[in-house]
């Protein structure tokens, strides 16, 4: 029980310090999930919402498909990833594997198909009525679809907290294409797994911390989504 | 209504019984045979030898069961050190004695060894650091700013490294020198992907060499032997387990065993065992 209690200690003391090795580790992470996500939405928005609203045939497979993004395992996005950006694989000539841009790349395709399946459930959630009915009224297509887009915002904006939140809690995918290599690809993640095999436990607990704490905001966001929700929306559909 | 409840009693009390009974038995076979755990390295772990030697350690002492859990040296001590494990096959030599002078383990006895390497990359910049002498090589690779990847991670091959780049008096840190915080295995993947040099045991360099571009830079240096020793922790909870393999291993019998693996594929030993004349 000591060694936990010292840790703790340590790992606060560390943290408030701004110890050099441990905000790097922080900021890094920040940049690489931050990117992917961002880079996620660019896709999986205008993929869930397309999927959402159009109907054509196989979309029940595509449908499937996209959900299964939600439960991806990152190791096999790592694999795939690394395989892809070896230096025998097809995308070899770039140079990406162990650097953040590998990272980048594993976690954007970790993140696309939680944000489309995440967009999609969105989008079927507001009433198709209000599309006809703003047609009816005479908006354009695309100010049609954007008014839906704004009814459904607030999931949007809980998508986007809950990629965040599993890409930055991910390391499967990091390790592998990233490397974990000090200053570079060594991410919160990457960082606890190695300092744990150190016995270095405060600065494995210091990450952690930071880790939980990330992870709690981006749920607190979601839960505050989730919560003005229904308030909001009861106007439009009264 | 009462007989319902007491009916549903009994067949509640049946089910507990049934699942203590399930528990007992799980428990009894999963407590024997008794666990040993061996904590070692993940370069002796990557070369396979485990894969190969255990089955006959299993056959001769069939009362125990290995668990080997493959971390860096440093790691593997440190799990002996707190009693997480009960025996340590590992090659760090000062960290080995500090260990038991710490008094965490007795009877450290020489195993075996192999030797390492310095790799780079199969290309002409790669020829240009061949020496025979391994400080001279290392000398090369920084003043030609050639990347070097470190395991970073406090393993044996870790520690070798720093002393040697110690004994060239330079101090590696530069954006050249990469600290990669994996295993030897990853490490090797890592420095062929990126054409850059590293410090390997021969014997991991030599399972994955095939798929590796990377090339043997110096070798046979006496600086680069690599000396493994088996220890038993004095904190074992399997003591008599960890005292039974610590002695086999040492073994005329498994002597011979470690000699002969991978003959039969790399033409050569991995290790060589040294335990007899130790």
């Amino acid at each position: 029980m000591q060694i936990i209690i010292d840790a703790m200690g340590e790992a606060f003391r560390l943290l408030v310090g701004g110890d050099p090795y441990l905000w790097r580790i922080i900021v890094r992470s920040l940049q690489v999930s931050g990117l992917a996500v961002l880079l996620g939405l660019v896709v999986g928005i205008p993929l869930g919402t397309w999927l959402g609203l159009a109907r054509f045939p196989g979309r029940g497979l595509a449908v499937a498909l996209v959900n299964t993004g939600l439960a991806l395992p990152p190791v096999v996005v790592g694999l795939f990833a690394y395989v892809f950006l070896s230096r025998q694989g097809p995308l070899g000539a770039l140079g990406w594997l162990y650097t953040p841009n590998a990272m980048v790349s594993a976690q954007f395709l970790l993140a696309a198909p939680y944000v489309a399946a995440i967009t999609l459930a969105a989008v079927q959630s507001v009433p198709a009525g209000l599309r006809l009915q703003a047609r009816a009224l005479g908006a354009g297509r695309w100010r049609a679809l954007l008014l839906h887009l704004r009814e459904a915002r607030l999931s949007l904006m809980a998508a986007v907290a809950a990629g965040f939140g599993a890409v930055i809690s991910e390391v499967g995918a990091v390790m592998m294409v990233g490397g974990n290599v000090a200053g570079e690809t060594r991410v919160i993640t990457t960082a606890i797994v190695l300092e744990t095999r150190r016995g270095r436990f405060a600065t494995a607990m210091a990450l952690g911390i930071i880790l939980l704490i990330i992870a709690f905001a981006a749920n607190a966001f979601i839960t505050r989504m989730q919560q003005a929700g229904p308030r909001r929306r009861r106007p439009l559909t009264s | 209504m009462d007989r319902g409840i007491g009916r549903c009693a009994v067949a509640l009390g049946r089910l507990a019984g049934l699942m203590a009974a399930g528990a007992l038995i799980l428990w009894s076979c999963a407590s024997r045979p008794r666990e040993i755990v061996l904590a070692s390295t993940t370069s002796t772990e990557d070369s396979g030898l485990f894969e190969y030697l255990l089955p006959y350690f299993h056959e001769a002492h069939r009362d125990y069961r290995i668990r080997v859990i493959a971390v860096g040296s440093g790691e593997a001590l440190r799990l002996a050190a707190v009693g997480d494990a009960d025996v340590a096959l590992v090659h760090s030599p000062e960290a080995e004695e500090e260990f038991v002078a710490a008094g965490h383990g007795t009877a450290r006895r020489r195993v075996m060894f192999n030797d390492f390497i310095l790799v780079g990359p199969d290309s002409e910049a790669g020829a240009a650091c061949a020496q025979p002498n391994v400080a001279a090589a290392l000398e090369c690779i920084a003043r030609l700013r050639a990347q070097f990847i470190s395991r970073g991670d406090d393993s044996g091959t870790h520690a070798r490294e720093r002393l040697l780049w110690e004994a060239t008096g330079l101090k590696p840190e530069d954006d050249w020198y990469l600290e990669a915080g994996q295993g030897m295995g990853a490490v090797l993947m890592m420095a062929s992907e990126k054409g850059a040099y590293t410090l390997t045991d021969r014997g991991t360099y030599l399972s994955l060499h095939d798929r590796l571009e990377l090339r043997i830079i110096v070798q046979g240096d006496p600086a680069l032997r690599n000396q493994y020793s088996v220890i038993v922790s004095s904190h074992a909870e399997n003591a008599a387990g960890a005292q039974a393999f610590a002695g086999w291993i040492t073994s005329e019998a498994a002597q011979q065993l470690i000699g002969d693996f991978g003959v039969e594929t790399y033409g050569r030993p991995l290790f060589v065992p040294n335990a007899a004349n130790g």
